[in-house]
């Protein structure tokens, strides 16, 4: 399963048209301990580069974008009892949401893990 | 994603090395008393009042007689004053020492101004009490607006919003109604961005969308990018002068001017009058609304949190929308209130009433009786001495904290430094961490954002000589043993009542009233 | 300068270790259009205290004290007993002059304060959680209906006619900027709340019903039904508590199914003070704590494990949020938030409840005492410490004559609703603790002469 980034530190693993989405290891990093997260709803219409979820630390709060066009499926439940996962997991168990794409297109504009890499080093 | 944590804060809880020295069996080390909760040693049968047995009647009470416990713990009076009071000592406080938050102005609160408060002709009157029995009270509000009116070169003032924010709330209200007024939908409001946050909070609560201004490397307002942005749509600039990094703007009035030209307002947050009260007014420079923090320039308490005060100063343009209620002179020489009744004749522009009631009396008096004491020379003065003895913090730490804008200038009020110089690992948390075993409240921390781990130091005019050169030795020697890494400094404080607090645990999972059950545990 | 301690050598000194020949050098960056030479023309220069202390003391003689005449004025704001210890107690340098607690470590003090009156306000109005406070009750009323607003994505807000008048011009003046629609009316002389007709008026474009508990005319009614018609259009009931002392009296807004409960805490130690500084009361359930304005304080550990305080979910205000936050609120009331809490602690609830029951029953007796002079009409069945009469000539006049008999008898309705001639008749008269049968004959004797000497309108 093919895994894109986004220079918003969002990542997205794609399945043909349905996707899950999530933050890097990078992004829980800088953020610090999370305390909690707000996931869209199921069937919420998301637009690439528009708010999809939102990230909140102890003195932050920090808008998660969703990278492509679409609908949510899914939000992950299991944020809400433990936000610690995105901390502990932020590329596995801590995913954000799923979605089906109406755009696979857009993917062409994401970096794959090497470019993300290069990306975060330039920072 | 936005914004990854601008200000770089994160909570450190560093395992405690074991070396503190052994408990008592109280828990208590001598005076550092620990004190429960009244839910832990009340109970609902105790009473610390005297009640008269009430004479039996027919119960008008509509069968909605409270028949469940409600679960309040009572405490007799020794007890209340004992719990308070060991509650009291494990404040820091203005009467304690320096008090250097950037931006709060940690003035001395005058004992007058609670003397002149309590006086029952102003402590113990309802503001529905009829106007004739009230004149002295109204005389009050007015001579209050009269000052500040003259002190900053407006036209008139609002005095009912409770607080800053309220006030800023106020004036921005007065600049949209303005602009209905005029039949213009202007929908953009021009914020610095090292602005407080209240500034595009209340913007955006009135229906502005925020665009941020840049700051030049000197640390203002970016004055060309200013300018390029106004337009039909722009309805105004929200502008703190002095700004939140101490420096003072030179080309407000400039920049009030193309404001005017392009159709839009200037509000002006007060916070950092006390700079320049005395000696500079804000109307002079083309400002249309400003708040002032009576509890910040006027010495009124800052009790923990509140309440406040936070009266605005208007132009002749904005005038006319001034909020309700207001006090003005009768044709006899006495005083009254405008309030819904009498509008529309008196004031038909109004947008409104922002409070019950007439706004915050308790701080008039206070702020009235500070003003009063210090006169036109003595507020003069205040500015002076507050510049002063902050140009003076700022230049006795030179090489031992970084410093941003030191060459280009002196600062205001206020001296702001940086992280930068830090060793990996240590940060500006520590450095204040370090400064409460000190015996000093931090400064203002990761505030402005526009400035890497920022550290805010505001000493006030109230301040010794004497008591400057205390803080600046301990702030030095904390920041010296950040720069050198001591390993200590990241557990500090060691001597506070409390250790560093979880404050991801409370955040995961809140815990905001008392409950019987156990406290959750910690993560890991 | 007695508040300034600086003295001339002493800046001497600091202009040297600076390197500015004088403090004008340190101004260098006010332009000259705004340069001021000297001290402002027109303004008096500094005073001493014995000064400042006379000015006031000859302004405060004018203005009549509620403790030296018969006191009968409520409208929202209430006069009880507040016990000499709680004015000394927030008079402590270490309350008084503290800052919000961000540092916690050393503002546990006033950390462990707030949590002990957020946990008394929830329990007092039979919520699951409250804040910090806000500035007073308008303003918790405000940002109710705002919170209500968010919650169910609605834009319609049903206010009934029983709301404080300027509470419902608070709203009004917000809503002119927000787009929100609100639904008033103007209270009618009647025993009946109109609770029923109220239940009516919700559809599902309704973010909420207001309701005031008791309300502006003193009655009191059972809230549940409204709750329940509320929530199954998808609604919000708030209910509004101006009298918090009623709540040791009358059930809970939040058993009766309110999901917001807000109030002027100002009746339980704060006093009068012409209006401000107060406190406002707010309080909801668990599951909508993240939509509350206003700071609130958490139980936590520190490093040693031992428990302690802090101000948590800040990501919700306004130097997190900024243009997203629930409110732009940044100072809260927090003096008077240790005044209400203090005064709760000594009363406890049996003091509270026994205060409360004082309260009602002398309010019965001067209420029996006044419907029976000819002419007065008692308005409600049912009341706390507060009712409406409705006399035969306009009460504006008849507060202006008992005041000047030296009798601050109550607050007339044609000042609250000066467009409603309807209205000009009645006269809102509380009864605390505080009143004594003397001032009770005072003010049947003084009512009687006013109106047996036939004042017509």
């Amino acid at each position: 399963m093919p895994r894109y980034f986004t220079e918003e530190h969002e990542w997205i693993d794609v399945d043909g048209d349905v996707a899950t989405v999530g933050i890097t290891d990078f992004a829980q990093n800088q953020l610090g301990d999370i305390v909690f997260v707000e996931v869209p709803g199921t069937g919420s219409v998301v637009a690439k580069g528009g708010d999809a979820a939102v990230v909140e630390s102890v003195k932050a709060a920090s808008d998660v974008y969703a990278p492509v066009d679409g609908t949510v499926t899914e939000g992950n439940a299991a944020l809400a009892d433990d936000p610690s996962l995105v901390n502990n997991d932020p590329e596995g168990e801590g995913w954000f949401f799923r979605m089906t794409l109406s755009n696979t297109g857009q993917l062409d504009g994401l970096m794959d893990a090497a470019a993300y890499k290069a990306f975060v080093t330039e920072l | 994603m936005s914004g990854l944590n601008p200000t770089g804060w994160r909570p450190e809880m560093a395992a405690n090395d074991g070396s503190t020295p052994p408990m008592t069996s109280t828990g208590n080390r001598a005076l550092m008393l620990e004190e429960a909760l009244i839910f832990e040693i009340g109970t609902a049968e105790t009473c610390g009042v005297d009640i008269a047995p009430a004479p039996t009647i027919n119960s008008r009470l509509a069968n909605l007689e409270r028949r469940t416990a409600i679960g309040l713990p009572g405490l007799s009076e020794p007890e209340t004053v004992r719990h308070y009071t060991r509650l009291s000592r494990q404040n820091y406080a203005i009467d304690l020492g320096l008090f250097p938050l950037g931006s709060c102005t940690m003035k001395h609160n005058p004992r007058l101004n609670e003397k002149v408060a309590r006086m029952a002709g102003f402590a113990d009157v309802h503001p529905l009490s009829p106007q004739e029995t009230v004149q002295g009270a109204l005389a009050v509000i007015d001579q209050l607006a009269h000052w500040l009116v003259t002190l900053t070169g407006m036209h008139s003032v609002a005095m009912s919003p409770k607080a800053g924010a309220h006030g800023e709330l106020c004036g921005v209200l007065c600049i949209k109604a303005a602009l209905e007024a005029r039949g213009e939908d202007r929908r953009v409001m021009l914020v610095p961005e090292s602005a407080h946050g209240t500034n595009p909070a209340t913007a955006a609560f009135a229906g502005f969308s925020v665009e941020d201004i840049p700051a030049t490397p000197a640390g203002r307002v970016d004055v060309a990018a200013l300018k390029a942005r106004l337009g039909p749509d722009v309805a105004g600039v929200m502008i703190t002068n002095p700004n939140t990094c101490g420096l003072f703007e030179p080309d407000l009035r400039e920049i009030s001017d193309a404001v005017h030209a392009a159709g839009g307002y200037v509000y002006c947050d007060g916070a950092n009058f006390n700079a320049i009260v005395g000696r500079v007014r804000p109307g002079d420079l083309g400002v249309d609304a400003m708040h002032i923090n009576l509890h910040k320039t006027f010495s009124t308490p800052h009790g923990g949190g509140g309440p406040g005060s936070g009266p605005v100063v208007l132009s002749a343009a904005l005038a006319p929308f001034a909020p309700l209620p207001f006090v003005t002179r009768t044709d006899i020489g006495g005083f009254k209130l405008v309030e819904e009744e009498n509008v529309g004749d008196e004031h038909p522009s109004s947008f409104g009433r922002m409070t019950a009631f007439h706004g915050q009396m308790g701080m008039f008096t206070r702020a009235l009786s500070y003003i009063m004491s210090h006169g036109a020379d003595g507020l003069r003065q205040v500015a002076e001495d507050a510049v002063l003895n902050a140009n003076y913090v700022l230049r006795s730490l030179t090489g031992v904290l970084d410093a941003p804008f030191a060459a280009s200038g002196p600062c205001m009020h206020e001296a702001l430094f940086s992280d930068d110089g830090f060793p990996d690992g240590f940060s500006t948390l520590d450095v204040a961490k370090g400064l409460i075993d000190e015996g000093f409240h931090p400064m203002t921390v990761y505030f402005p954002l526009v400035v890497h781990g920022a550290m805010l130091v505001e000493p006030t005019e109230t301040e010794s000589k004497a008591a400057l050169d205390q803080f600046i030795a301990a702030l030095a020697s904390v920041a010296r043993r950040a720069k050198r890494g001591d390993p200590a400094l990241k557990t500090a404080p060691h001597f506070a009542p409390r250790a560093r607090l979880d404050e991801t645990l409370a955040a995961r999972k809140p815990v905001l009233t008392w409950k019987e059950a156990p406290l959750p545990q910690a993560a890991e | 300068m007695r508040y300034l301690p600086l003295t001339p050598s002493d800046r001497q000194a600091m202009l040297a270790t600076i390197g500015a020949g004088s403090i004008d050098d340190l101004f260098v960056d006010v332009p000259a259009v705004a340069h001021l030479d000297g001290p402002i023309a027109g303004l008096p220069m500094h005073a001493s205290e014995m000064a400042v202390e006379r000015h006031f003391s000859a302004l405060a003689r004018q203005n009549m004290a509620a403790s030296h005449h018969p006191f009968f004025l409520g409208a929202g704001a209430y006069k009880h007993h507040v016990p000499a210890s709680v004015d000394h107690l927030i008079q402590r340098g270490e309350f008084l002059t503290a800052y919000t607690p961000y540092q916690p470590e050393i503002a546990q003090g006033t950390l462990q304060m707030l949590f002990e009156f957020q946990t008394q306000v929830a329990r007092l109005f039979g919520c699951d959680v409250a804040n910090a406070s806000m500035y007073d009750g308008s303003t918790a009323c405000w940002e109710a209906i705002s919170m209500a607003g968010r919650v169910t994505k609605r834009s319609r807000a049903v206010l009934s006619s029983g709301l404080h008048p300027h509470y419902v011009s608070v709203a009004i003046s917000m809503a002119r900027f927000t787009g929100d629609v609100l639904d008033t009316a103007v209270p009618v002389l009647d025993a009946d709340m109109g609770l029923d007709a109220l239940v009516a008026q919700i559809d599902d474009t309704v973010s909420c019903v207001v309701v005031q508990y008791p309300d502006i005319l003193g009655r009191i009614g059972d809230l549940s039904a409204l709750a329940q018609a509320a929530h199954a259009k998808g609604a919000l009931l708030i209910a509004v508590v101006t009298e918090p002392v009623a709540l040791g009296a009358i059930r809970s807004p939040g058993e009766m199914g309110a999901d917001i409960v807000v109030g002027e805490g100002q009746a339980i130690g704060v006093g009068l003070q012409f209006g401000g500084p107060y406190v406002g009361l707010f309080a909801t359930k668990e599951k909508y704590v993240r939509q509350m304005p206003g700071r609130l304080c958490g139980q936590t550990v520190d490093a040693d494990g031992k428990r302690g305080f802090v101000l948590t979910l800040s990501t919700r205000e306004q130097h997190i949020r900024r243009e997203k936050a629930t409110s732009n609120i940044c100072t809260n009331s927090g003096l008077c938030a240790l005044a209400f809490s203090i005064h709760m602690t000594l009363l406890g609830e049996r003091g509270l409840r026994d205060l409360a029951a004082l309260n009602h029953a002398r309010a019965v007796e001067l209420a029996e005492r006044l419907s029976a002079i000819p002419g007065i009409r008692l308005v409600n069945d049912s009341f706390f410490n507060e009712f409406t009469l409705e006399l035969p000539i306009a009460t504006r006049d008849v507060v202006h004559r008992l005041a000047a008999k030296g009798v601050l008898g109550g607050v007339s309705l044609g000042r609250l609703y000066a467009d409603q001639p309807q209205l000009a008749n009645a006269l809102l008269v509380a009864v605390t603790e505080v009143v004594s049968d003397d001032d009770m004959t005072a003010l049947v004797t003084a009512l009687t002469e006013i109106l047996g000497a036939g004042g017509a309108a």
